[in-house]
C-alpha cells in the first residue's frame, strides 16, 4: 500500500532540487536552493535581473553543468538523462532564436525533425499550433518579418511542437502588448487544464499572479519564499495598500498626521520617490485620517505580488 | 569541460537535412558559382598558362591543374563553411541553442555539420570535374572515384575549420586562417606545379599537409594513372578529419554548454 503511494507521489514529481549549486569560477550564481515542481502545476520562478532564473532553466535542461547538488527531471537524475529528459520537455527561451533560414512553417517543421518526428505526424500538429496561436495567415511569412508579438507566439508554439509533458518559459512575455499577453496567458491556462506541467519565469508579477500555483522569490542565487501567491500576501504583506502620490514637500506634511498615533489602524509606510506606500488593514479608515492635499494623489487597492516583491527583494537597482 | 568522447548518432543526419533544406532555397546562385568559379580558374589559368606550359609531370597543363583544383576547391568550400556559416549558426543566430533544447547534442550538431561541409565540398567539387571534363581535361573514366575522394577531402578541411569557429570571437579572426593556413596550402601542396620541384627543406613540411595527400589522391584519377599509396593518403585525410571532429565537439561544448 505505502509502496504504491510512494510511487505515485514520486511520479508526480516532474522536477526536484536540492542543494541544487552553479558557480562560474568563484562566483556563485545559484546557491543550494531546493525546490519540486509537481505534475499539472504552473511553478513560477521570480527574482530580479540576475537572480539565477536562466542558470536554473538551463541546468534543468542540461544546458548547464550543475556544480553541486542533485536535480532530477522526471525522476531521472541530471545531467546524465538531459536527452531522454528533453524528449518530453518544450522550451521557449529567453532569447529569440527562432532560425532566420526558413519559413514560420518551416521552422516548425526543422524544430519538428530535431525530435525525430516525421512530417506526416507532424502536418497535422503545426496547422492546429498555428490556429492556437492566431498564425496561420502567416505561415509562408520569412521570421524576420514577424512582428515581436507574433515571433512570441511562433517560439511557444514550437515549444509544444512534440506534445511536451514540462513546458519551461523563460520570460514569454516580456516586451509583447497587452493584447498578446493575454491571449498567451489564456493559452497557457489551456495547457495547463490539460494537464501539462508549466515552469514559468517572469518580471511581470501580474502574470505570475494569474497563472502560477506555486512560486519561489530567488535573488542572489538564494530561495527568499516560496508558496502560493495568496499565501505570500498573506505571509509578507498587509492586505491593503493605501498610495500617497505628490511632491516630497506635501508627502511630508501629510506624514506628519501620525496617523497610528491618532488612534487610526496599524500602518507600516514605506517611501520611494515620490509615493508613499502605506501598507495597512484598513485602508479605508486609514485614508479618512489624512488631510485632503491638493497636490497629493491617492490610491487605495488590494496588496498584490508586486508589494511582496519588492518587500522581499527590496527595492534596489539590480545589475 | 567535459572531455567525454563524442558519439555520432543519427541525428547528426537531422542537422545535415536542415542545412540541405536551407541550400536548396538558394541552388540557383550557388550552383552558378560552384561551376562559375572553376570555369574561370580552368580557362583562365589552364588555357592561359597552360599555352606556354604544355605539359607538367607528364601530364597536359589543363589536367595537372584540374585535378588539383578539385581538391583545393574541396578544401575552400569545406574550410568557407565550416567557418562563417558555422559560426553564424552558432553565434550570433542561436540555432544550436535552439537545437540544444531538443534531443540533439553538440555531438550531433558538429557531426551534422562536417557531413554537410564535407557535402558541400562534394557538390562542388563534382561541378568542377563536370567543367574539366568539358574542356577535355579529364582523361579517365576513373575520375568518378574523385566524387567519394572528395567528400573525404571535405571532411577533413571541415574539422579544422569548426574548431576555428568554437575559438573565434568574430568573423575577423577568420582571415588570419585563411591567410595564415588555406592560401599556403592552395600555393604549396602541389595545386599548380608537382611539390617535387620544391626545396627539399620545405618537402617534409608539406609532405604533412593534408592538401597534399588530397591533391596526391585525385590526380591520378583524374588522368587515369595508377594510384599511389592510396591507404596512407586516406589515413591522413581521415586522421585530421577524426581528431578536429573531437577537438571541435570538447571546444563546441565549452562554448555552448556553461
Ligand atoms: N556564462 C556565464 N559566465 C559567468 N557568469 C554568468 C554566465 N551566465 C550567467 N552568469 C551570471 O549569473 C547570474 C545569473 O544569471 P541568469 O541569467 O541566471 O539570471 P536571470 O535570473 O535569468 O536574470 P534575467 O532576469 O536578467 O534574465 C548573473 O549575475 C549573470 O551575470
Ligand atoms: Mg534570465
Amino acid at each position: 500500500m505505502s509502496q504504491s503511494a510512494d510511487a505515485a507521489t514520486a511520479q508526480s514529481i516532474v522536477i526536484a532540487a536540492e542543494c541544487l549549486t552553479k558557480r562560474f569560477g568563484k562566483q556563485e550564481v545559484v546557491s543550494s536552493i531546493d525546490f519540486s515542481v509537481l505534475q499539472g502545476q504552473c511553478f513560477g520562478l521570480l527574482g530580479p535581473n540576475g537572480a539565477g532564473k536562466t542558470t536554473t532553466i538551463k541546468m534543468i535542461l542540461g544546458q548547464s553543468p550543475i556544480s553541486y547538488g542533485s536535480l532530477q527531471v522526471f525522476g531521472r537524475p541530471m545531467p546524465e538523462n538531459a536527452r531522454w529528459a528533453r524528449k518530453r520537455i518544450g522550451v521557449v527561451p529567453q532569447n529569440d532564436n527562432l532560425d532566420p533560414d526558413f519559413t514560420v512553417v518551416e521552422n516548425l517543421r526543422v524544430y519538428g525533425s530535431y525530435f525525430g518526428l516525421r512530417r506526416g505526424e507532424l502536418d497535422d500538429r503545426i496547422e492546429q499550433l498555428l490556429t492556437f496561436f492566431n498564425l496561420s495567415d502567416r505561415a509562408n511569412a520569412r521570421v524576420e518579418q514577424l512582428s515581436g508579438g507574433m515571433k512570441r507566439r511562433l517560439i511557444i508554439a514550437r515549444a509544444l511542437i512534440n506534445d511536451p509533458e514540462l513546458i519551461v518559459l523563460d520570460e514569454p512575455t516580456t516586451g509583447l502588448d497587452p493584447q498578446v499577453r493575454h491571449m498567451i496567458w489564456a493559452r497557457l491556462r489551456e495547457l495547463k487544464q490539460s494537464g501539462k506541467t508549466l515552469l514559468l519565469t517572469t518580471h511581470y508579477m501580474e502574470e505570475a499572479e494569474r497563472l502560477c500555483d506555486t512560486l519561489v522569490i530567488i535573488d542572489y542565487g538564494q530561495i527568499l519564499a516560496n508558496g502560493s501567491p495568496a499565501e505570500l500576501i498573506r505571509r509578507y504583506v498587509e492586505p491593503e495598500v493605501l498610495e500617497l502620490r505628490g511632491p516630497s514637500g506635501d508627502l511630508q506634511l501629510a506624514l506628519a498626521v501620525q496617523p497610528q498615533a491618532d488612534g487610526g489602524p496599524a500602518c507600516r509606510f514605506e517611501t520611494i520617490g515620490d509615493t508613499v506606500y502605506c501598507y495597512t488593514d484598513d485602508t479605508q479608515t486609514l485614508a479618512r485620517l489624512f488631510p485632503d492635499m491638493p497636490g497629493v494623489s491617492r490610491l487605495q487597492r488590494p496588496a498584490n505580488l508586486e508589494d511582496v516583491f519588492l518587500t522581499i527583494t527590496g527595492r534596489d537597482l539590480r545589475e | 569541460m567535459d572531455i567525454g568522447l563524442p558519439r555520432i548518432g543519427p541525428r547528426s543526419l537531422i542537422i545535415w537535412r536542415r542545412n540541405i533544406l536551407v541550400w536548396r532555397k538558394l541552388i540557383t546562385p550557388s550552383l552558378l558559382i560552384n561551376f562559375g568559379e572553376p570555369f574561370l580558374y580552368l580557362l583562365g589559368l589552364g588555357f592561359g598558362l597552360g599555352f606556354f606550359i604544355g605539359e607538367m609531370a607528364g601530364l597536359p597543363y589543363l589536367t595537372f591543374l584540374a585535378s588539383g583544383i578539385v581538391a583545393s576547391s574541396a578544401m575552400n568550400t569545406a574550410s568557407f563553411e565550416g567557418m562563417y556559416s558555422v559560426y553564424t549558426r552558432m553565434v550570433p543566430q542561436r540555432t544550436y541553442e535552439s537545437m540544444l533544447a531538443t534531443p540533439v547534442d553538440v555531438d550531433d550538431i558538429i557531426a551534422g555539420e562536417m557531413l554537410w561541409c564535407a557535402t558541400k565540398s562534394t557538390i562542388s567539387g563534382t561541378a568542377i570535374l563536370a567543367v574539366a571534363s568539358m574542356l577535355g581535361a579529364v582523361l579517365s573514366w576513373s575520375a568518378l572515384l574523385v566524387i567519394p575522394i572528395v567528400f573525404v577531402i571535405g571532411l577533413c578541411f571541415a574539422g579544422p575549420a569548426i574548431v576555428m569557429s568554437a575559438f573565434s570571437k568574430s568573423y575577423d579572426f577568420f582571415n588570419y586562417y585563411f591567410t595564415l593556413v588555406v592560401t599556403p596550402m592552395f600555393i604549396l601542396c602541389g595545386v599548380f606545379y608537382p611539390t617535387t620541384s620544391l626545396p627539399p627543406a620545405l618537402q617534409p613540411m608539406v609532405n604533412i599537409l593534408p592538401l597534399t595527400h588530397a591533391v596526391d589522391l585525385v590526380r591520378p584519377l583524374v588522368s587515369g594513372q595508377p594510384p599511389t599509396a592510396v591507404g596512407l593518403h586516406l589515413a591522413v585525410l581521415i586522421g585530421y578529419a577524426a581528431i578536429a571532429y573531437y577537438l571541435a565537439v570538447v571546444l563546441v561544448r565549452r562554448r555552448l554548454i556553461l
